[in-house]
């Protein structure tokens, strides 16, 4: 099978869908690979690092689409500007595509992809399971947009990141505030945080608040309860009520700080309109504001996607394409992607793509199967980010007194049995043995107050000079080798040999260990 | 020399091992501590054979320039890895000394007692040759084990627990029997028959033992050893051989204790062999996924650029012999300025305090391996956490999994560390048989190797 990656047309994308390594990998899987001259031009790979690893280069686009049997894109099919014509007409039946398609929101390409009666993969679909996470795209460039987002602050932002104390006097560090902590938020708070800002957080679920204290931020909660966790590990749309509290707060925190980025999305819907013109100009001069949501309409009121502007000289920066601004790493991480649903496609890596539609994964990502529609599948079933809250069960009344009472009167029962074993030992017993069994108890005694405080890192000494001493039973040896009877000397002398490499071997091998415990 | 002097001696000794081991309660202390017990050895050895209780002197000096020459050349050429065995062999020791030293005493014809007096002093010796003969064969089966000379796999008879049964009431009945023996020579028999069933069940006893319940063992048999030596010293009227036999018992009997809480499993469970046989076997595979393998540059690259890793060191380590390396990677790491610290399961390896030593040996300063329960409560700001060979002491399910065989156990809750790097040889569960739920954590990498190899290739790609 053929897999053929064109180049993308959208204005200004610069990623690729293969980068040179992905695509020695794919041919590993068993596909050919083509690649339409010049694709990964702006994200920096060059038609000869293509062919190095193996690829073939193909010039012409028609040419590319129709010996490919699997297409692989970043951005969904669109107008092509040079041939006149929509790429989807270029997909014919049989053949697969992958790429970003957004089923949700573009019911248009859906139909004109359905009636093209070919197979097609949304690398937006991928289910929010722990086993697919290697292949979630949406991860991927999200992580890199919060990555970007910051860079594209601090291109904006008049100072420094990072607070110091120089000769010239002293900085004080910026403060960020990120709204919303998903990948991409997450990724910006651990960026900002490395530049050395101030970093807050806030997100409408409660359990990211680890995460973001994680990543070194401070979590900025509210005095109202609702849980905004909603399906698949996304957020939801909140009450009235909340939004009411969550604006006091971003407002109080737009007068304070010098940088937002906003983060927040609710999949299938406009973006949540959280940053007003009023906030905007709440801020000091000079601030910036970085929406990584503009491609939804933006969380801020004043976003004009897609472009930078600036109110009252505060900058608010509302590209749509924040991951193709850095081209090479997220073609890479893309390919990656890609590369790792076509791994799941292809178990046996002899190149023909198995579409199991019994697998979570793939049952996922497949919009179009043959021109049937596929999407949406059914709800997802496992989740992992989010667990359901726990309601906590009040703990089974029970007493301690309930729970103390058998346990001392077991121990005192006991301490009785004993004390009543040795009173009736020493009306038989004649007073030599008392006075042993006397030395034997308090010296169990000594030896379980002097051994409770021995380090556990020196147990093992421990064990070796126990060992030693306990071949203080030559002693036993020594009385009996002067006996008459042989035999008696005999056992008494193999006794006194072994109980001497006990105590020499013992000690040496104790003082050879402690000598290695040093600080 | 009056016998005064000698009772002195004794109690000079007494105090100088009791010191001696109050020592070990610091690694500072320790070393002074050994001291005090080599002299109280010496003080013990040269009170009682210039005593007149002992003849034969030439004979004496002979055997022990003999013994310590073969103690001195063991312990200087004894590799730190195999500690276990050298353990082993010598409570092997005491317990056939204690044997021999019983059954000397028992034909020995110029001991003479009456009534009561002979009663209590034949129990005495029935008893001590008892423990020893159990120590004896118990701790060569597990040197054995520990050797790799026998299958380490527990040996499960049928009907194993009757057998042991049997044995116990058969020792009781021979017991009487000696006990009602008219002379020495009559008495002699059920003492033999007694001694070989009591070999035989300490064969039994440790072959029905696993690999991992060795430290168990040989925390118990350190403290049988204990025992037999005290016993010994009931016989022979000895006050140092009680006091030293009661240390090292109770020595032993709390380390055994401190293994299977670490374990959380109840003593006689442990003794009776097997390893969750009652229970239902493994737990519901529902949760097994897919693994995440990173490669050891991978890793270097990861513990370079962290700033607090947690190194977890298992039996794993001590079977490749990768504590060396391990101890150049932490030097590299530190002196890049990460915080590099290890946390110590009671269980890890094959006897207790196993790692400690290991890491000492490889110079790891002590002040940086710590207990499990230091630290546990700094996990989850910890950025890597390296697992080199070990399993079951950082499995999750043993506090998420009710149902799991060691559910309960107390565990380093690794998988509160920000990644998770577990270097195993394959997928193979532990020796608990569990299936660990740790592999298929999200913040798992799985780098599959020899250990020493690859902890090998991180040291080279640190550098």
């Amino acid at each position: 099978m053929k897999i053929g990656v064109p180049k993308e047309i959208h204005p200004d994308e610069k990623r690729v869908a293969t980068t040179p390594d992905v695509a020695k990998q794919l041919i590993d899987l068993g596909y050919d690979v083509a690649v339409e001259s010049g694709a990964g031009t702006s994200a920096s790979f060059n038609d000869d690092a293509y062919r190095a690893a193996g690829v073939e280069i193909i010039d012409d686009t028609t040419a590319l689409w129709e010996s490919a049997d699997i297409i692989l894109k970043v951005r969904a099919p669109e107008d092509h500007p040079e041939l006149g014509l929509h790429e989807a007409e270029l997909l014919t039946g049989g053949k697969t595509l992958i790429s970003f398609i957004w089923p949700g929101q573009s019911t248009d390409l859906m139909a004109r992809l359905q009636a093209t009666g070919a197979t097609v993969m949304a690398m937006d679909a991928v289910p929010r399971i722990s086993r697919a996470q290697k292949l979630d795209a949406l991860s991927s460039m999200s992580n890199i947009a919060g990555y970007r987002a910051v860079v594209e602050a601090a291109q904006h932002f008049g100072r420094f990141f990072t607070g110091q104390v120089t000769a010239a006097g002293k900085v004080p560090p910026a403060k960020v505030m990120i709204i919303g902590a998903g990948v991409a938020g997450l990724a910006a708070i651990g960026t900002a945080n490395s530049l050395g800002a101030i970093v807050r957080a806030f997100d409408t679920r409660p359990e990211v608040k680890e995460q973001v204290e994680s990543m070194g931020a401070e979590f900025l909660e509210l005095d109202y309860e609702e849980e905004g966790s909603g399906e698949g590990g996304y957020a939801k749309e909140m009450s009235p009520a909340f939004i009411e509290a969550e604006m006091a707060l971003f407002m109080a925190q737009a007068r304070e700080v010098d940088i937002i980025i906003t983060t927040a999305l609710i999949p299938g819907k406009p973006a949540p309109k959280l940053i007003t013109a009023d906030m905007v100009n709440a801020m000091r001069s000079g601030s910036v504001i970085v929406d990584l949501a503009s491609e939804q309409g933006g969380n801020c009121e004043l976003t004009v996607p897609g472009e930078v502007t600036v109110h009252n000289g505060i900058t608010v920066i509302g590209y749509s394409d924040f991951p193709s601004r850095l081209p090479a790493q997220s073609s890479q991480l893309y390919g990656t992607n890609i590369r790792h649903l076509l791994a799941e496609l292809t178990p046996e890596k002899d190149g023909a793509p198995v579409v199991n539609m019994e697998d979570d994964i793939i049952r996922g990502v497949t919009v179009l199967k043959d021109g049937e529609k596929t999407w949406p599948p059914d709800p997802p079933i496992k989740l992992s980010a989010a667990p359901k809250p726990q309601k906590k069960a009040p703990p089974p009344p029970v007493s301690k007194a309930e729970v103390k009472k058998p346990g001392g009167v077991v121990t005192m029962g006991l301490l009785a049995i004993g004390i009543i074993l040795i009173l009736a030992l020493g009306t038989v017993a004649p007073p030599a043995f008392m006075a042993h069994f006397t030395v034997f108890v308090l010296a169990c005694f000594i030896g379980w107050q002097v051994i409770w405080n021995v380090t556990p890192a020196l147990h093992t000494p421990l064990m070796s000079v126990t060992n030693a001493i306990s071949g203080i039973i030559v002693i036993g040896a020594l009385v009996q080798i002067g006996a008459d009877s042989w035999i008696v000397v005999i056992l008494a002398a193999v006794s006194i040999l072994i109980a001497t490499v006990n105590i020499f071997g013992g000690f040496l091998v104790t003082q050879r260990m402690l000598h290695m415990f040093r600080r | 020399m009056p016998s005064g002097f000698l009772a002195a001696a004794y109690i000079a000794a007494s105090i100088l091992f009791i010191l001696s081991l109050g020592g070990l309660s610091h690694q500072e202390r320790a070393r002074r501590g050994n001291i005090y017990g080599i002299a109280g050895m010496a003080i013990a050895i040269v009170a009682t054979v210039s005593s007149d209780q002992v003849s034969n002197l030439g004979l004496v000096m002979v055997l022990m320039l003999i013994g310590a020459s073969a103690g001195i050349y063991v312990a200087l050429k004894v590799q730190m890895t195999e500690m276990p065995e050298l353990v082993a062999i010598l409570h092997s020791f005491v317990g056939l000394a204690a044997v021999m030293v019983g059954f000397a005493n028992y034909v020995d014809p110029s001991v003479h007692f009456e009534g009561v007096e002979k009663t209590i002093h034949d129990v005495e010796i029935y008893l001590g040759i008892l423990i020893g003969a159990v120590t004896f064969t118990g701790s060569v089966i597990a040197f054995g084990k520990l050797r790799g000379l026998i299958m380490s796999k527990p040996l499960l008879i049928p009907a194993r627990h009757f057998i042991n049964l049997a044995g116990g009431l058969a020792c009781i009945w021979l017991g009487a029997w000696f006990l009602d023996a008219g002379s020495v020579g009559a008495g002699l028999f059920p003492l033999i028959i007694m001694s070989i069933i009591a070999f035989a069940f300490g064969v039994h006893m440790v072959m029905a033992i696993g690999g991992a319940d060795m430290p168990v063992v040989i925390s118990m048999l350190n403290s049988y050893s204990g025992w037999a030596a005290a016993a010994t010293g009931f016989m022979l009227s000895n006050d140092l051989l009680i006091v030293t036999g009661a240390l090292v018992g109770s020595s032993g009997a709390i380390l055994s204790y401190i293994m299977c809480r670490a374990m959380n499993r109840r003593f006689v469970a442990v003794i009776m062999g097997g390893f969750g046989t009652a229970g239902g076997t493994t737990s519901s595979a529902a949760e097994a996924g897919e693994v995440q393998a990173a490669s050891a540059e991978e890793v270097a690259e990861m513990l370079k650029n962290a700033k607090e890793v947690v190194i977890v060191p298992g039996y794993g380590m001590a079977v490749a012999q990768a504590q060396h390396a391990v101890s150049s990677v932490t030097t590299k790491l530190r002196e890049a300025g990460v915080n590099v610290r290890f946390g110590i399961h009671p269980v890890a390896g094959r006897m207790p305090g196993h790692m400690n030593v290991l890491l000492a040996e490889a110079r790891v300063p002590y002040d940086i391996v710590l207990e499990m329960d230091e630290i546990n409560h700094d996990l989850p700001n910890t950025d890597v956490a390296l697992v080199i060979g070990a399993n079951d002491i950082v499995n999750p399910a043993a506090q998420e999994d009710p149902d799991s065989p060691i559910a309960g156990m107390p565990v380093l809750e690794v998988w509160k560390a920000g990644t998770v790097v577990m270097s195993k040889r394959s997928m193979a569960a532990g020796y608990a048989g569990v299936d660990n739920p740790l592999f298929y954590k999200e913040n798992t990498r799985m780098l599959f190797g020899d250990a020493k190899d690859s902890v090998e290739t991180i040291l080279k790609s640190i550098t």
